[in-house]
């Protein structure tokens, strides 16, 4: 079946890793590099045109978490338009308390493979529309395996299954992180992006590989992509979101502008 | 002025209050109906499924109270899908202020539908300032259909009413409170209402 929707803008996503209250972003999942205070950043991206926001916690402690919820309650306090948050979430309480504090949405990924029916908890008690599954996935002898722990321990799952079968159980939307594009910035993978839309008919966020203006507009036309996430590329002024966007319309694209 | 924000316990209610905020007002958040009825702005927000927030309503006896209220409501969402007739969304009947039905978008689009759209013919004094084909952030798997009651119209395979307006009763299918500064210059404008 074709999709036609045409006026729904597709959207650009800058997220930002965050780590004890501070942006940070891997290059392939190691070196980290500290890019500057999110609550700042985001403001900034929401007047730049962005159109939603991701932050992922990648603290590892307690104290950590903590920070983060505060980190919540100031983006939300300031900033205007939607963002999602993920890392660590793994209870309908953690989610409970992400929710209260300002966030829209919330983005789960480890803990939905260790126990699938936690989808199906949060869309019922929340609504679907707030949960986003983000799955790493790496391609390996043409197989798209997913893995876990941010990358780290490859599952004996097919992306393209667990993908539809989190959409059964409930989620909102995927956000699908090519690892052997991630940090590359030689762009998305679009062949696997374009397969997802075709199997899901829940909108998909592309997320790995970001280097190029070309590499957005090729994930939309090929890649199918409902929204395209990066770091780096916005993080470091490499790409200007306005100039992307208004590119982006030039090639038939349709965005906010 | 005092701006009640109706906690039912279904909501993106702190974005709301933030918003609010950033515009200089104290919005307070309350689920005590003579607070509700004492209120000069009242807000109904709600996010989640639709039988499951009607049911909500009910047990705090607040889907009697909201029908009756004189002064300016703005639905918001599902707030906005509640004051319709019937959600076909776990088969409920709603609060029926707006005299029409919440249907599901078909399998022929991507749902739910998920980002910034556009909303045209306007027709209310909520969109003072706002320019035909504005941009608003909207989330939703059910819709309203394009009816009488209609101030706002959007496009999402087939065209819906995206914000509806009886009397003192409005409902916006979008999140102005996520839809940057002309989202913020709706609640402006609600505020003057």
């Amino acid at each position: 079946m074709t999709k036609t929707e045409i006026m729904l803008t597709k959207r650009i996503i800058p997220c930002l890793d965050i780590k004890n209250g501070r942006t940070v972003k891997g290059v392939n999942f190691v070196n980290l590099i500290d890019a500057g205070d999110p609550v700042v950043l985001a403001k900034q991206y929401a007047d730049l045109g962005a159109d939603e926001l991701v932050f992922l916690d990648i603290s590892a402690t307690l104290e950590g978490r903590k920070t983060m919820l505060e980190m919540v309650l100031k983006v939300a306090e300031q900033v205007n338009i939607p963002f999602t948050v993920g890392g660590g979430i793994s209870s309908i309480a953690d989610v409970d308390l992400l929710l209260k504090s300002g966030a829209d949405k919330v983005s789960i990924n480890s803990s939905a493979i260790k126990r699938p029916n936690l989808v199906n908890e949060l869309a019922e008690k929340f609504g679907n529309q707030c949960v986003v599954v983000a799955i790493d996935a790496k391609q390996i002898d043409g197989e798209w395996i997913v893995h876990l722990a941010g990358g780290t321990i490859a599952t004996e799952l097919n992306l393209f299954d667990w993908a539809k079968e989190v959409e059964k159980r409930g989620a909102g939307e995927i956000l699908f992180t090519s690892m052997n594009n991630d940090g590359t910035k030689a762009g998305f993978a679009n062949e696997a992006l374009a397969k997802l839309s075709t199997k899901l008919n829940i909108p998909i966020i592309a997320s790995g590989g970001a280097g190029t203006v070309q590499h957005f507009i090729d994930t939309f036309k090929i890649g199918k992509s409902d929204a395209a996430l990066a770091a780096s590329v916005f993080h470091f002024g490499e790409i200007p979101i306005l100039e992307l966007k208004k590119e982006l319309k030039e090639n038939n694209i349709p965005v906010r502008l | 002025m005092k701006l009640v924000i109706i906690d039912y316990g279904a909501g993106n209610i702190k974005s709301i209050q933030f918003a609010f905020k950033r515009l200089g007002v104290n919005a307070v958040l309350s689920n005590n109906i003579d607070e509700i009825k004492a209120a000069d702005k009242i807000i109904f927000p709600g996010v989640g499924e639709a039988s499951s927030a009607m049911k909500m309503l009910k047990e705090s006896g607040l889907d009697n109270v909201i029908p009756t209220l004189k002064q300016p409501v703005l639905g918001i969402c599902l707030g906005m899908q509640l004051m319709c007739n019937f959600s076909e969304e776990g088969n409920t009947k709603g609060l029926g202020i707006f005299n029409v039905a919440i249907k599901k978008f078909s399998n022929a689009v991507k749902v739910p539908q998920m980002g910034w759209n556009v909303i045209y013919d306007l027709k209310s004094d909520l969109f003072t300032g706002i320019k035909e084909k504005e941009f608003m952030y909207l989330v939703h798997s059910f819709y309203a259909e394009n009816c009488k009651e209609a101030i706002a119209t959007t496009d999402y395979e087939i065209e819906y009413a995206s914000a509806l307006q009886k009397d003192n009763f409005y409902g916006t299918q979008f999140h102005p409170e996520k839809s940057g500064l002309a989202g913020e210059q709706i609640l402006k404008n609600f505020l003057k209402l």
